[in-house]
Order: C-alpha cells, then sequence, then structure tokens
C-alpha cells in the first residue's frame, strides 16, 4: 500500500513538473485534443473510421486493430507451440530434431527480422494486384492481400497476414519450450500407471500427461501471451495500422507527445492486466477441474 | 512497446529532470560555451541531409547549420549533426537536445503555435505529389482510384493524402511505415500504386532507391503547400533573430552577386553600400545580433550563397536535378525574399 502511494506520488510529481516545463515553454499540453477531430486515414481494420472522427476513436480502431491482429496470432502461437512442443518428446529422432531446430532458429532471430522478412516474401513474391492468383470463389491473392471468398469478401492485406504469422511462429517456439517443461514435469508414475492401464499412447497423451502438463503450464504460458500482445507493437514497422502506429501519426498531427506516449502506456497496461487476468481465472478453474 | 516508444518517454522524462540544466542560460551562450552548435536533421535524404561513407554530411539543411555555425562561432565545422526520425524531432528541439531543427520540417500553423517553437523561415518551398510505376500509365493522380498508398508516418502527408482522397472521391488507402526505408522498400516491391511524400523527397526516392529511376513518374499535381524550413525553440528571441537573418543574409548575398568565389574581393572592394552593410564594411549589422561585423562574409565562403547551396544539393545539376521554380530568387519571378539587411 505504500509502495503504491510513494508511485503514485512519485507519476504525480513527475506529471506536474513536466507539465509546468511544457507550459514555460509554450508547448501545449492536455488530453483535450483527444476530442479533435484526427483528420488521417485508417488504412484497414474492423472499427469503420473516418478522418472526421476524434483522436480518441483513432486510438480505439488502432486498439482494435491490435487485439485483431493479437488475437488469432495468440491461437496460432498455442496451436503450433503444442505440436512442437510434443514433438520435441517424440520417440522419432526425426521428428524430434526437426521441432527441436524450430525452436532454437525461431528462438534465436529477433522478432522484427522475422516479421520483416515475413512481409518481404509476402509483397515480394506475390502476384501483382492487377492479375491475382486463387482459387475463383474460396479464394484470392494478390499484392493487395488475401481476400476470402471471392471478390466481395474480407481482404486480409500483407501487413496483417505478416504480423499474425510473424507473431504466431515466433511465440509459437517458446509455447513449445513451456509445453515441453510442463510434460516432462508430469511424475513418472502417472505415464507408469497409464502403461500398466495398457492405455493407447494417443489416449495416454490426451487423458492423462497433457492434462496435468497443460496445469502446470498455464502461469508460463500467461507470461507468452502477454509478450505476444506487447510484441505485436512491432507492427508499425511492417505498416499494419496498430495502436503505436495510430498513436504515432497523432503524437505527429498534434504534436502532443507526451499525452500520446500516456495513452499508449496506460492501454498496453491495460491490455496486459486483462490477459494475465484471463489466464489467471483459467488457471484457478484448471486447478478446481483439472488433475 | 517498441524501443523508439521508450526513447520517448526517457526524453519526456528530461522535460521533469534534466530541463533545468538544458535551459540555464541563452542558446547563443550555451553554443559558444560549448564551442559547438547542435543541429538536428533527418537521418537520410539525399539533397537535404545525408552523411556519406566517412561520415561526413551534406545537404541543403546541412549547409544552412554550416553557415549558422561560420557565422556564430566562426567555423562551419563545428556543428555536432544529430540525425532524428520524424517521431524524434519535435521532443529533440523542446528538450534541448538540439539548437536548432534543420530536419526538413513543414511549416504549419499548429506546429508554430503549439509545439514551442519557432519556425525560422523557408529553406525549400515544397509541395506533395505522388510518384508511380511507369507501366502504369497513370498520368494524373487523381486517376489513381480504391488504391493503397505507400506513406511514411510522423509527417504532414498522411493528413494531406486523406483530404485529397476525400475532396476528389478517391477511396485511398495508406500503407503507413515509421521508417522511410521501408515505405520505399514496401513501394518498390509493387505493395502499393503509388507512393506520396514531398516532391523533392519523391525525387530522392527515385534517384537514390530506384533501379532504374526512369521506371518511375512522379505526377503533375502537388496536393499541398509544404514550405520547409528550419524551427528554434521558443523563448529565445536573440537566437531566434540570429537564426532567421542567417537564412537571409545568405539569400540577399545571391541578390548581389556575393559569392563564395568573390566575398573576399567583395569584402575588400565592393562600392555598393547594400554590399557593404551584408558583409561588414561599411556598417556591422553583426552587432545588433550580437555576433561580429564578419558574420555573414564567414557564412557566405564557408558554404556560398543561397544559390549556391540550392544548385549543390537539390538542383537542376545535383544528381536530384530538381528545378529552381519557385525556390527562386523574388527578381527572377521565383518566392524567395528576404527582407533587407539594414
Amino acid at each position: 500500500m505504500v509502495l503504491v502511494l510513494a508511485l503514485v506520488a512519485a507519476l504525480w510529481l513527475l506529471a506536474s513538473v513536466t507539465a509546468d516545463h511544457m507550459r514555460a515553454r509554450g508547448i501545449r499540453s492536455g488530453f483535450d485534443f483527444l476530442l479533435d477531430p484526427a483528420g488521417f486515414d485508417i488504412g484497414e481494420g474492423w472499427l469503420a473510421f473516418e478522418p472526421s472522427q476524434p483522436y480518441w476513436r483513432a486510438f480505439l480502431a488502432g486498439l482494435v486493430n491490435t487485439i485483431r491482429a493479437a488475437v488469432p496470432a495468440l491461437v496460432g502461437c498455442s496451436l503450433l507451440g503444442l505440436l512442437v512442443g510434443v514433438g520435441r518428446l517424440s520417440s522419432n529422432p526425426l521428428v524430434r530434431g526437426a521441432c527441436r531446430a524450430w525452436i532454437e532458429v525461431v528462438r534465436n532471430v529477433p522478432l522484427l527480422l522475422q516479421l520483416l522478412a515475413w512481409y518481404l516474401v509476402l509483397t515480394e513474391f506475390l502476384p501483382g494486384a492487377d492479375e491475382p492468383g486463387g482459387w475463383a470463389g474460396i479464394a484470392q491473392w494478390s499484392k493487395a492481400g488475401l481476400a476470402l471468398g471471392g471478390e466481395g469478401g474480407p481482404l486480409l492485406s500483407p501487413e496483417y497476414l505478416a504480423l499474425v504469422i510473424g507473431l504466431a511462429v515466433y511465440t509459437s517456439a517458446y509455447v513449445a519450450e513451456v509445453v515441453r517443461a510442463g510434460v516432462q514435469a508430469v511424475p513418472a508414475g502417472q505415464w507408469e500407471a497409464a502403461a500398466a492401464l495398457g492405455l493407447p499412447a494417443r489416449v495416454e497423451w490426451r487423458e492423462v500427461v497433457l492434462p496435468q502438463a497443460m496445469r502446470l503450464a498455464i502461469p508460463p504460458l500467461a507470461n507468452q501471451y502477454i509478450n505476444l500482445v506487447k510484441n505485436s507493437s512491432l507492427a508499425v514497422a511492417i505498416g499494419y495500422p496498430d495502436l503505436v502506429s495510430i498513436a504515432n501519426t497523432a503524437i505527429n498531427q498534434s504534436g502532443r507527445a507526451v499525452e500520446c506516449i500516456a495513452v499508449l502506456a496506460a492501454v498496453y497496461l491495460l491490455l496486459s492486466l486483462s490477459t494475465a487476468f484471463g489466464m489467471d481465472r483459467f488457471n484457478r478453474r484448471a486447478l478446481r477441474h483439472g488433475g | 512497446m517498441t524501443f523508439r516508444s521508450l526513447s520517448r518517454w526517457l526524453l519526456a522524462a528530461s522535460f521533469a529532470f534534466g530541463a533545468h540544466a538544458a535551459w540555464a542560460g541563452k542558446t547563443l551562450d550555451g553554443i559558444k560555451s560549448k564551442g559547438q552548435l547542435a543541429c538536428g536533421v533527418s537521418s537520410g535524404v539525399a539533397g537535404f541531409s545525408q552523411a556519406d561513407g566517412s561520415g561526413r554530411w551534406s545537404g541543403l539543411d546541412v549547409d544552412y547549420c554550416r553557415a549558422l555555425a561560420a557565422a556564430i562561432l566562426g567555423d562551419a565545422n563545428k556543428v555536432r549533426f544529430v540525425p532524428l526520425v520524424s517521431q524524434q524531432r519535435f521532443a529533440a528541439i523542446q528538450s534541448g537536445e538540439v539548437d536548432i531543427l534543420a530536419r526538413n520540417t513543414t511549416w504549419t500553423l499548429t506546429r508554430d503555435a503549439s509545439l514551442g517553437l519557432h519556425f525560422v523561415g523557408i529553406l525549400y518551398i515544397d509541395g506533395q505529389g505522388f510518384m508511380v510505376p511507369a507501366k502504369s500509365k497513370v498520368k494524373s493522380a487523381r486517376q489513381l482510384k480504391n488504391t493503397t498508398v505507400c506513406v511514411q508516418s510522423g509527417t504532414t502527408t498522411e493528413k494531406n493524402l486523406s483530404e485529397f482522397s476525400r475532396a476528389n472521391n478517391l477511396n485511398l488507402r495508406p500503407v503507413v511505415f515509421e521508417k522511410f526505408e521501408a515505405a520505399n522498400a514496401a513501394y518498390f516491391s509493387g505493395r502499393c500504386a503509388a507512393y506520396t511524400t514531398d516532391a523533392s523527397g519523391l525525387a530522392s526516392v527515385r534517384n537514390k532507391e530506384a533501379k532504374t529511376p526512369a521506371d518511375h513518374v512522379i505526377l503533375p499535381e502537388l496536393i499541398s503547400k509544404e514550405p520547409l524550413g528550419p524551427a528554434v525553440r521558443r523563448g529565445d528571441d536573440e537566437f531566434f533573430t540570429i537564426a532567421r537573418w542567417v537564412l537571409f543574409g545568405l539569400q540577399e548575398a545571391e541578390e548581389l552577386g556575393v559569392t563564395q568565389a568573390n566575398v573576399e574581393a567583395m569584402q575588400k572592394k565592393a562600392r555598393d553600400p547594400q554590399v557593404g552593410r551584408l558583409l561588414g564594411t561599411t556598417e556591422d549589422m553583426g552587432k545588433l545580433l550580437g555576433l561580429d561585423k564578419d558574420w555573414l562574409a564567414r557564412a557566405v565562403k564557408a558554404t556560398g550563397n543561397y544559390g549556391e547551396i540550392f544548385e549543390r544539393n537539390v538542383g537542376p545539376k545535383s544528381p536530384l536535378g530538381l528545378p529552381r521554380g519557385s525556390n527562386n530568387l523574388w527578381t527572377k519571378g521565383g518566392l524567395v525574399y528576404a527582407p533587407p539587411v539594414r
């Protein structure tokens, strides 16, 4: 409690001294600009945005875009991570080796480079927008993006695809290690008991080992999920209009750098806390019902 | 959060804690005591500010800083160039990290009135344009419909693009990159139907980045006014006045025919009283600025007059090959007009 009060006091001091200095230098400050019209376009997203709408709405569109990329990446990294993590423990040396190579390569190349590489692959090798490739009626792809269900369907831009794939692949390596650690932490007696019952390998994994392993894996998994959400801010490097990208533009249009960064920090804090909260709920449920 | 966001946080924090140190004394005293002018420039826009392999900076913005250093410190090499990305630039001048921002920055009312800055003047008159691949057969920006346009963030560009798109009902979708290099790469890979930035920037990109410059066409429309010029911090009238009169002085020197080659001879024997005032032989204008009488003679000796700086860095004979156009002197049909040095 004392710590929290001290922190609040320190933040308040920092904020008020900063505001004083900014006033002294004729720099406008305050959050009132959030109500002014933003004036710029946002290239894509779920939340329709018009340039005449206010800055706060632009930030909201950015947040929605961040979530729009983070959620499929979370699902993707979990599935891929589970697969690779289990494969890492396979009795087949080829599968084991391949999974290990995957983890080592993906973990040791910086995420920013991976995102740029995915983006490069998509933009270099997809056909031009005027001559798209694809299967009529199902999907169509070009440098303009991936259109599902033919002409009128939703268009996924190369920026979006590169971000989702990049985040999912990068985080999958960490998830795989978490899964492996979880599986290896399941007591040997459980394996032996399953074997003694004569359960086939598939049932042994699905009914005995994985439920216990996942329970152990949830807390470290929560960390990886939070990392993924924060890492999505690298989207700005490949042109995807996420929260950071919108904030960058807002800083330049409005000049309110300190305020925009405060908004960014607050929103990411909120995102991380809610991810942590969600995972905590999940963990409690698993503790009650699992095992 | 990205590294750059972190560095912005630190800059913000420096408002609170480092601020007093940066603001002790006037800017001019600070520059004199350090023996160096800290000049914020862009990190690499050909013709405006660019470092070569050996770390030597060149460009229009760079030469202005050199002229300013020559006028104040007597040595055009006493400049520390601080490369800034567009998102950092205002915080850098506000916090005192640089003395002057000479970083192809557009002078607008919002920036003038709300960022704690004073714009010194106009160093280059620009306008936002579009570039498209030559094979696309697009001849006018108004033919770009329902397409994507690559943009670098942190400029006035995004807003202009949005307004142009709405005014002409074009439904242009921006793909916004944080870095100039990333925006260039995306355009050249064919991701966007067009690329938009200041026309001078387009010429620079086409010249520097395109495999075959002729494969890309800069469309005729200029959709905005982009007066690019240096800016100083508010609250220091003395330095503001020096910075603006060095700019005017360079322009006046061109008007009066004072060049890098003839400035010494002119100083010795010119009879024109206007030249005498400019070069400090008949009247001492430097004293009024807190400098000595040779202030402008030194600047011209170091970098040449405004026209020479223009020709060397961006003019028709430079690699960029931009026409003089609006940036010509008012006496030659352009818009460059310096108030009298008297």
